[in-house]
C-alpha cells in the first residue's frame, strides 16, 4: 500500500525520464527568479543615470534623478526575495559576521552594502543636498525637521560647497559604473560558476546578465518616465524619449547578440548535456524561452523600436510604440531570469530526465508573494518621489543651470 | 587647581593584582588542564583517519536494504524525495539508450514491470554523497555550515546552515536535499556518529553481499585498500574535478 502511495505521489510530479530522487523538489523558485530581475533593474537604471552624468548625454537629464530614485527603490527590495526564500532567514546575518570567503554567495551582502551605501545613497545625497537644505529652510512643521535631518548637518550653500557636491557626485558616478557592473555581473557569477549545472555553467552568463540588466533598466525608465509624465499632466520630452529608445535598442542588440553567441556556442560544442537541454528547450521551456523571451520579448520590441525611432512617425505614435516595446521588454527580461533560474533546475543532473516546476499561489514562495515583491518597489518609488521630487520643475536650486553647465 | 584623585592608588592596584592574579591563573590552568585531560582520555584523533567508500557494482543485488537502513539510522524523512543514499537500476537495451530508475530509492526493491526491453545487460548502482576532496558544496556554502572534517568527511552544521540551498545546486550528484523539518541542507555523513566510534556506516553494515566497502585511504590494513588493489575503479563525473572518495568497481560508462 505504501509503495502504491509513493508511486502515486511520484507520478503526479510530472517528471519524465530519470531524475535523481532528491531532485523532485525544485529548490529555487519564483523568489530566486525575482531577485536577479530586481537587481538587474537597479544596475540598469543606475547605468542610465550615469550616462547623463559622466558621458554628458544632456537629453537624458530629465530622467537622471528619476533613475537614481528608481534604482534606490528597487535596491531596497532586492534582498527581500532572497531573505524570504531562506530556510532560516534569522541566520542570514551570519553571512556578514562569518562569511565563507570561497563562496560566491557570501559576497552578496558586501556587494549589496557597497552599492547601496557607498554608491546609491551617497550619490543621491550629494545630488540633492542643495535642494534638501533649501527645503529645510522653506518647509513648515515636521517636514522642516525631516529635511533638516536629511541634510546631516551639512547646510553650507556657498559656491565652493556646491562645487564640491557636484565634484563628489561626479566621482561617485565614476565609481558607480563599475560597481553597477560588479553588482549584476556578480549575480550572474552566482549562477555561472556552478560547474555541476551545464545550463548555468558558462563564462558568458555574467556578461549576458549585465547587458540584460542594462536593457531592463532603460526599459524601466522609459515606462517610469512616461507614466509619471502622464500622472503629472506634463508633456513628455520627445528628445529624451528618443534618446532612451536609441540606447535601449543598442543595449538590446548587444544583449541579443551575446545570448545568441552563447546559444550557438552550446549547439556547436554539443557537449554531453546537449540532448537533455535540447529536449528541455523544445518542450518545457518552449513558451517561456522561444516564444516569450526571444520572439515577444526581444525580436518584436527590437524591430518596433528601430522602426519607430528611425522611421517617420508622428510623436504620438512613437510614444505608443516605445511604451508597448518597453512593456514587452520587461516581460522578455523577466522570462530570461525565469529561463535561467527555473530552466537550470528542470533537467536532472543525471542528464536523463526532466521535471516540472509547480508554482504555488499562496505562501512565501507563492505567486501572490511574487506579485507583492514586484509591486513594493513601485510603492517605495512613489514615497521617494514625494520626499525628493526628481522633476525639473520642482528643482528649487537658484542657479542650477549655471552649476550644471 | 587641585589635582584629581586617581581612580585607584598604585599601592591599592598592586595589592589587588597580588590577591586576584593567582586565582585567575589557577582557574585558567585548571580549565586548560581539563581540556588536555579530555583530549587525552579520548583516543580518537580525527587527523589519523581519511574515510572513503568502495562500491562493487558486480555484487549489488538491488535489495535496497542500505537505503532503508540509512533512513532508519539517520531519521531521514520517509517521503520518496529525500535520500542520503539510494540505489539506481540501469538497463541497457541492445538498440536504444539506457533506461534508469530508482523507485522509492530502491527501498522496496525493483519490481518487474513486465516490459520486455530486450536488455543487453542490467545492473544496480548504489549512490550516496561522494565526500569529494574538492567538494563544490563546501566551496559555495556562504556561511561555512558545510565543511570537511579533519577525517575527510563532508558534514553540515544544522545549527548554522541558513537554508539557501546553494550547496544543493552545486552538488553534481544530487546527493543533497533540504530537510523538510529542519529547513537545512542534509546529506550522507558516512554515519559519522558510528564511524568515529569504530563502527561501520549503517548501509555498509546491512549490505547482504558486501557490495559496499567502507575504509580509509592510506591505511594498509583497511578493507578499502584491498578493494582498490584488486578492482578497476572509477569515480562519478571525473571531468568535474571534484575528486570523489566513493570509488566504483564495475561502473559502466553510462553511470553518472
Amino acid at each position: 500500500m505504501q509503495t502504491f502511495l509513493l508511486n502515486a505521489a511520484l507520478s503526479t510530479t510530472g517528471a519524465t525520464g530519470y531524475i535523481y530522487p532528491n531532485e523532485y523538489e525544485l529548490h529555487w523558485g519564483l523568489l530566486v527568479v525575482i531577485y536577479p530581475y530586481l537587481t538587474g533593474l537597479v544596475a540598469g537604471a543606475f547605468i542610465l543615470a550615469s550616462l547623463n552624468k559622466v558621458f554628458n548625454v544632456t537629453a537624458l537629464k530629465p530622467v537622471y534623478r528619476l533613475s537614481l530614485l528608481s534604482a534606490l527603490a528597487y535596491m531596497i527590495i532586492a534582498p527581500l526575495p532572497l531573505l524570504a526564500h531562506l530556510g532560516h532567514p534569522e541566520r542570514s546575518f551570519e553571512m556578514f559576521l562569518t562569511p565563507h570567503v570561497n563562496s560566491a554567495m557570501a559576497m552578496f551582502g558586501f556587494v549589496y552594502a557597497w552599492y547601496l551605501a557607498v554608491v546609491l545613497l551617497l550619490e543621491i545625497w550629494f545630488d540633492y543636498r542643495e535642494n534638501i537644505v533649501i527645503w529645510s529652510r522653506e518647509k513648515k512643521g515636521l517636514l522642516k525637521y525631516f529635511y533638516k535631518a536629511l541634510t546631516l548637518g551639512a547646510t553650507n550653500l556657498s559656491p565652493k560647497a556646491i562645487r564640491f557636491d557636484h565634484k563628489a557626485c561626479h566621482i561617485i558616478t565614476i565609481i558607480g559604473i563599475p560597481s553597477a557592473f560588479l553588482l549584476h555581473g556578480y549575480v550572474g557569477f552566482i549562477f555561472g560558476s556552478i560547474k555541476a549545472n551545464p545550463w548555468w555553467s558558462s563564462v558568458l552568463i555574467p556578461i549576458v546578465f549585465l547587458f540584460s540588466a542594462i536593457v531592463s533598466g532603460i526599459a524601466l525608465m522609459v515606462l517610469v518616465y512616461m507614466v509619471t509624465c502622464m500622472f503629472r499632466w506634463k508633456h513628455m520630452n520627445m528628445a529624451t524619449l528618443n534618446k532612451l529608445a536609441e540606447f535601449l535598442l543598442y543595449a538590446m542588440i548587444i544583449d541579443f547578440t551575446l545570448e545568441g553567441l552563447d546559444f550557438i556556442h552550446r549547439l556547436y560544442e554539443s557537449e554531453e548535456s546537449i540532448h537533455i537541454l535540447s529536449e528541455m528547450i523544445s518542450g518545457r521551456l518552449f513558451m517561456s524561452l522561444i516564444v516569450t523571451q526571444i520572439l515577444i520579448g526581444s525580436l518584436l520590441p527590437m524591430i518596433s523600436l528601430a522602426v519607430a525611432r528611425f522611421g517617420k512617425f508622428p510623436a504620438e505614435m512613437r510614444r505608443i510604440i516605445y511604451f508597448i516595446s518597453a512593456i514587452l521588454i520587461q516581460v522578455g527580461i523577466f522570462s530570461t531570469r525565469w529561463n535561467v533560474v527555473i530552466g537550470g533546475q528542470l533537467f536532472s543532473k543525471s542528464l536523463r530526465g526532466l521535471t516540472v516546476y509547480k508554482l504555488d499561489l499562496f505562501g512565501l514562495e507563492g505567486l501572490f508573494m511574487g506579485i507583492l515583491l514586484l509591486c513594493l518597489p513601485i510603492a517605495i518609488l512613489w514615497i521617494l518621489v514625494k520626499v525628493l521630487p526628481p522633476w525639473e520643475d520642482a528643482d528649487n536650486r537658484p542657479n542650477k543651470d549655471v552649476v550644471e553647465a | 587647581m587641585c589635582k584629581d584623585k586617581p581612580i585607584m592608588e598604585r599601592r591599592e592596584f598592586l595589592r589587588n593584582v597580588g590577591q586576584k592574579l593567582p586565582v585567575w591563573l589557577t582557574a585558567l590552568t585548571v580549565m586548560t588542564k581539563a581540556e588536555w585531560a579530555f583530549s587525552e582520555t579520548s583516543d580518537y584523533n580525527p587527523e589519523d583517519h581519511d574515510y572513503a567508500m568502495g562500491v562493487d557494482i558486480h555484487k549489488c543485488i538491488g535489495c535496497g536494504r542500505c537505503a532503508a537502513a540509512c533512513k532508519k539510522e539517520n531519521k531521514v524523512p520517509t517521503e520518496p524525495f529525500f535520500f542520503r543514499t539510494w540505489v539506481e537500476r540501469y538497463q541497457l537495451p541492445i538498440d536504444s539508450d539506457a533506461i534508469v530508475d530508482s523507485p522509492n530509492g530502491g527501498i522496496d526493491g525493483f519490481p518487474d514491470d513486465g516490459k520486455d526491453i530486450n536488455a543487453l545487460r542490467s545492473f544496480f548502482v548504489p549512490k550516496l554523497c561522494n565526500h569529494c576532496v574538492k567538494a563544490p558544496c563546501v566551496q559555495v556554502c556562504p556561511v561555512g555550515a558545510t565543511f570537511t572534517t579533519k577525517d575527510g568527511v563532508v558534514l553540515v552544521d544544522n545549527d548554522y546552515c541558513v537554508g539557501c540551498r546553494y550547496c544543493i545546486q552545486a552538488c553534481p550528484y544530487g546527493a543533497r536535499y533540504l530537510h523538510p523539518e529542519h529547513h537545512t541542507a542534509d546529506k550522507c555523513t558516512f554515519c559519522y556518529h558510528r564511524i568515529t566510534k569504530g563502527r561501520l556506516p549503517a548501509c555498509v553494515e546491512v549490505c547482504p553481499t558486501q557490495a559496499r566497502i567502507f575504509g580509509e585511504n592510506g591505511h594498509k590494513s583497511s578493507p578499502l585498500r584491498r578493494f582498490l588493489r584488486f578492482n578497476d575503479v572509477t569515480v562519478l563525473k571525473p571531468g568535474l574535478n571534484t575528486q570523489p572518495k566513493v570509488y566504483y568497481a564495475g561502473a559502466d560508462g553510462e553511470v553518472r
